[in-house]
């Protein structure tokens, strides 16, 4: 394959509303999906009660499913691999793959995302499975009549903490101080859940136990007095930080750890290279405006391109 | 090349504790996103490892092995040799990382 027109790397919602545009653009995108997380956060999320057009929820993988069918609908070529390299610098534009595979183009459209948080505990990937997790659609399942935690205090944290009241006895719900983040209507969700049990003002600062958790300890962040809370699963949902690793070095970032962009426009420092979704957004990070992102950057990628000198563009297929 | 083996609380014996060679047991269920993209890439490594035995077991299926082994989140990979448990794989990956922690398990 020779020099493509564009580069998608990424796919969330932003990903995908970038396929969806540059491929009705007629600008043949290829889109790296990923090995194992097509689809990305939403996929390991249950009904999406927010998304405009579907007023009684959809499941977040199958919204997922949809954008991706959509996105191929009109010609994105979907490839499922991961990027381990991308080269930005220049009018060709080169993302090398896990397989080796050399893509090029002379523009990149970086929908990367972000990745969970973790605590920064000393057992927490020792326990992580067993016990210790990310993911509540996947896990919860394994923690039934047990007592369990869950420590964050946002949107997910609530959403995560009601799901496995469907599984578990009782639910902690872990919080460093005592407002949340969360929407009003996810925090009266959780609120009014009897199985849900709110412990304010404290952090956990160890995870314990041998060959599964077994018990927390927490530290009140106000009286500096530290307990123990017997649990045998604990779901971290303290936040993400942007997907940034690849471009290190290459693309300017912000205070915030975003990928820089110009206004409210996706143009990175770099000509040619565009970033959309929860990689630029240190502040929405929604499924909805991580679209809209993505339909800004198809259309700043297309005009740039529209821009190019036509010995350029003969050079992509 | 090998194929996946569906393992079941009642066949786990035969179909992992008294095989021979390396057996990778991949913990899974219909509902685990990560575990439906991991599912080809484990078609892959059992079609490029003729000596390695995969066996899958459906948690929801097969309460028994999963309390037994103490899957507590899923997709997990558990992998026996000669009956005993010698390691395990814990998460979904991408193909090459998996391959790699695989690795010391393979001869």
């Amino acid at each position: 394959m020779g020099v493509r027109q564009v580069i998608i790397i990424g796919s969330g919602p932003a990903g995908y509303t970038a396929g969806i545009y540059t491929a009705r653009a007629n600008l043949a995108p290829v889109l790296v999906a990923s090995s194992v997380e097509p689809g990305g956060e939403l996929t390991k999320t249950t009904d999406v009660e927010n998304f405009p057009g579907f007023p009684k929820g959809i499941m977040g993988p199958d919204l997922m499913e949809e954008m991706r069918e959509q996105a191929e609908k009109f010609g994105t070529e979907v490839v499922y691999d991961d990027v381990v390299k991308v080269e930005l610098e220049g009018e060709i534009k080169r993302v090398t793959l896990g397989d080796g595979t050399v893509l090029e183009a002379l523009a990149v459209i970086f929908a990367t995302g972000s990745a969970y948080r973790k605590l920064g505990l000393e057992h927490e990937d020792r326990l992580s499975g067993h016990g210790v997790s990310w993911c509540a659609t996947c896990d919860g399942f394994f923690f039934r009549q047990q007592v369990i935690a869950v420590v964050g205090g946002g949107d997910s944290a609530m959403e995560e903490a009601n799901f496995l009241t469907k599984f578990a006895d009782k639910v902690y719900v872990i919080h460093r101080s005592r407002t949340l983040r969360a929407s009003k209507v996810m925090q009266d969700r959780a609120m009014q859940n009897p199985k849900i049990e709110f412990i304010w003002d404290s952090e956990v600062v160890a995870i314990n136990g041998a060959d599964s958790v077994s018990s927390l300890t927490l530290r009140n962040t106000a009286t500096g007095e530290t307990s123990e809370l017997e649990v045998t699963g604990l779901f971290i949902a303290i936040g993400s930080d942007p997907r940034t690793h690849l471009v290190h070095g290459q693309l300017e970032l912000t205070e915030h750890g975003t990928i820089a962009v110009d206004g409210r426009s996706s143009r990175t420092n770099l000509p040619g290279v565009f970033a959309a979704g929860d990689v630029v957004d240190p502040t929405y990070k929604q499924a909805v405006t991580a679209a809209a992102s993505g339909t800004v950057a198809a259309i700043d990628a297309e005009h740039y391109l529209e821009s190019l000198p036509a010995q350029m563009k003969e050079q992509a297929a | 090349m090998s194929t996946p083996v569906n393992a079941t609380d009642a066949s786990f014996a035969t179909d992992v504790l008294a095989a021979e060679g390396t057996v990778v047991v991949d913990f899974w269920a219909e509902w685990c996103h990560p575990c439906r993209q991991m599912s080809p890439i484990l078609d892959e490594i059992a079609e490029a490892h003729p000596e390695l035995k995969v066996v899958k077991v459906d948690v929801d299926e097969n309460p028994a092995v999963t309390m037994e082994y103490r899957i507590t989140g899923i997709p997990a990979f558990k992998i026996f040799q000669g009956g005993k448990e010698v390691g395990e794989i814990v998460g979904a990956m991408p193909k090459p990382v998996f391959e790699d922690q695989l690795a010391p398990f393979l001869d």
